[in-house]
């Protein structure tokens, strides 16, 4: 449990690090570049948790895809090297009194659900349980999710697309 | 797994993690050197009729080795306008990714560096990843060239990644896990219409599959006739322009250490792995498992290198109506087929 909750403070203080530095980074692509050390450690953390396929899928649709069309897009457009003036947004007051409250919901939520109550360890996560769930358990919810994203997929080609 | 079974030695968790790692480093540049010296720097030059390196070793075969030290005594440059962090940390970032990717190929019963669960799902993940080590190189080299070159390389990656995991889920359907060493089991105990003699290598139910994942592999190498990211006469050398000395010597592995862990993967899912019929269990497999995996991993890297002399390149917009026209419903269609047989049979 030692060596679990030391690797766990050390993702935790490098993802706060690269957490503050997305919103402080003066270049896009640097803070394109911090928040793949944000979803990196994100990754890790679910790897703690014994909770592989969750940390494999992270990596795979989040570094690997979203992230790169990310950087894509930027470098398509705009992404000059060197520091960017006025990256800054106005809202950025508003914007932080947003994700302090954030924050206060879910430490507040974790407290009221759990309080110090220390769980039993589980074995969750190999990857035929995570299958079991989603086509059995979960099967209905799964399949109306996969219809609504493909609805979105034909509908952003269809307001891409101008005749 | 803390244990070697294999010597009957117990080793604590870090012991074990330093011999992996360990391991893993010296596999990637000695594969990436055999890759490099038999099939770049030999079959290319017999194929066109000429000898290739002959003065370095018997045969040329100690020009690999000079090469690599040639690399390394270069200066380390930095373009003027270069961002220097990104442009420093890019060749890193690939090769790291081409690191982990070994750490679930098998070579024998206990050769692994981990048995995941999510086996194959990870190294698809991982090798995902590289993108991103593209892509800041293209664009902190300051350069157009790089940059349109690393442009070209997203979208041929990220094109081409769907049919290579595509073609992987008929493999996984038939073989009913993600676990390499499962998939290995499941080709070692196969049978072809009852007959178990020789197992059931996948290539021959899947062989559909198996050329899908080599086509994409092909093409996530970025090699010729995918090459449009480097390509000499358009780009300089794409995204790699830019870089010199051992910075460009890293971006060199990364490419040929990835080709080896793909044509490793490909062994493993369609032909068998470490596995041949006929061989005792136990500390012979995991003698033989080696050099049986190295046998198929060379045969599939011929065929790779092979399209990759014999080719011409394509032209950008046939690359991707390769991909999403052809590729990916054929491998979609045959994701359909394997799951009813599956179930029928």
């Amino acid at each position: 449990m030692i060596v679990q909750n030391l690797f766990f403070g050390m993702l935790a203080t490098v993802m706060g690090l690269a957490a503050i530095r997305v919103v402080t980074a003066q270049n896009v692509v640097h803070a394109a570049l911090y928040l793949v050390v944000v979803l990196g450690g994100v990754a890790g953390i679910f790897i703690l948790l014994a909770a592989e396929f969750a940390a494999v899928t992270q990596v795979l649709v989040y570094i690997g895809a979203v992230v790169v069309l990310f950087l894509f897009g930027l470098m398509l457009t705009r992404a000059p090297i060197g520091k960017t003036a006025n990256l800054d947004n106005d809202q950025k007051v508003l914007a932080a009194v947003v994700a302090v409250m954030l924050l206060g919901v879910l430490l507040w939520s974790q407290f009221d659900a759990f309080g110090r109550a220390i769980l039993e360890p589980q074995r969750v996560g190999t990857t035929g349980m995570v299958g079991d769930s989603i086509f059995v358990q979960y099967l209905i919810p799964f399949e109306i999710i996969s219809v609504l994203l493909l609805a979105a997929l034909v509908g952003a080609i269809v307001l891409a697309r101008k005749e | 797994m803390t244990a070697l079974p294999l010597l009957a030695i117990e080793l604590a968790w870090w012991q074990a993690t330093a011999i992996k790692v360990g391991a893993v480093l010296t596999v990637i540049p000695i594969g990436s050197l055999i890759l490099v010296y038999v099939f770049l720097f030999k079959m290319m030059s017999h194929m066109q009729s000429r000898l290739g390196p002959m003065e370095a070793g018997p045969h040329g075969s100690l020009q690999v080795l000079a090469e690599a030290g040639k690399f390394l005594q270069k200066e380390d440059i930095f373009p003027a306008r270069a961002d220097r962090a990104v442009f420093a940390m890019a060749p890193v970032v690939v090769i790291v990714s081409t690191f982990i990717l070994y750490a679930v190929i098998p070579a024998g019963p206990d050769l692994i560096v981990e048995d995941l669960d999510v086996g194959i799902f990870f190294a698809l993940a991982v090798s995902s990843v590289s993108v991103i080590g593209i892509l800041m190189a293209g664009w902190s080299s300051g350069s157009k060239y790089s940059l349109l070159g690393a442009l070209r390389a997203t979208g041929q990656l990220i094109a081409y990644e769907l049919p290579l995991v595509l073609a992987v889920v008929g493999v996984v359907i038939q073989a009913g896990t993600l676990s390499l060493q499962g998939i290995v089991a499941a080709q070692a105990e196969g049978e072809i219409f009852g007959f178990g003699l020789i197992g059931n290598p996948f290539i021959f139910t899947q062989f559909v599959g198996f050329v899908i994942f080599l086509v994409a592999a092909q093409a996530e190498l970025t090699q010729t006739p995918f090459d449009m990211p480097i390509a000499e006469s358009e780009l300089v050398a794409g995204y790699m322009t830019e870089y010199s000395g051992f910075r460009f010597l890293f971006f060199f592995i990364a490419e040929f250490g990835t080709a080896f862990a793909l044509a490793g993967i490909a062994s493993t899912l369609f032909l068998g792995g470490w596995y041949v019929p006929f061989l005792p269990d136990g500390l012979l497999a995991n003698l033989a498992g080696p050099a049986v995996l190295g046998v198929k991993i060379m045969f599939v890297a011929f065929l790779i290198f092979w399209m990759r002399f014999t080719f011409p390149r394509f032209r950008e917009d046939q690359l991707q109506a390769l991909a999403w026209k052809f590729l990916i419903p054929l491998s979609l269609a045959n994701i359909a087929v394997t799951a009813v047989l599956k179930v029928v049979m």
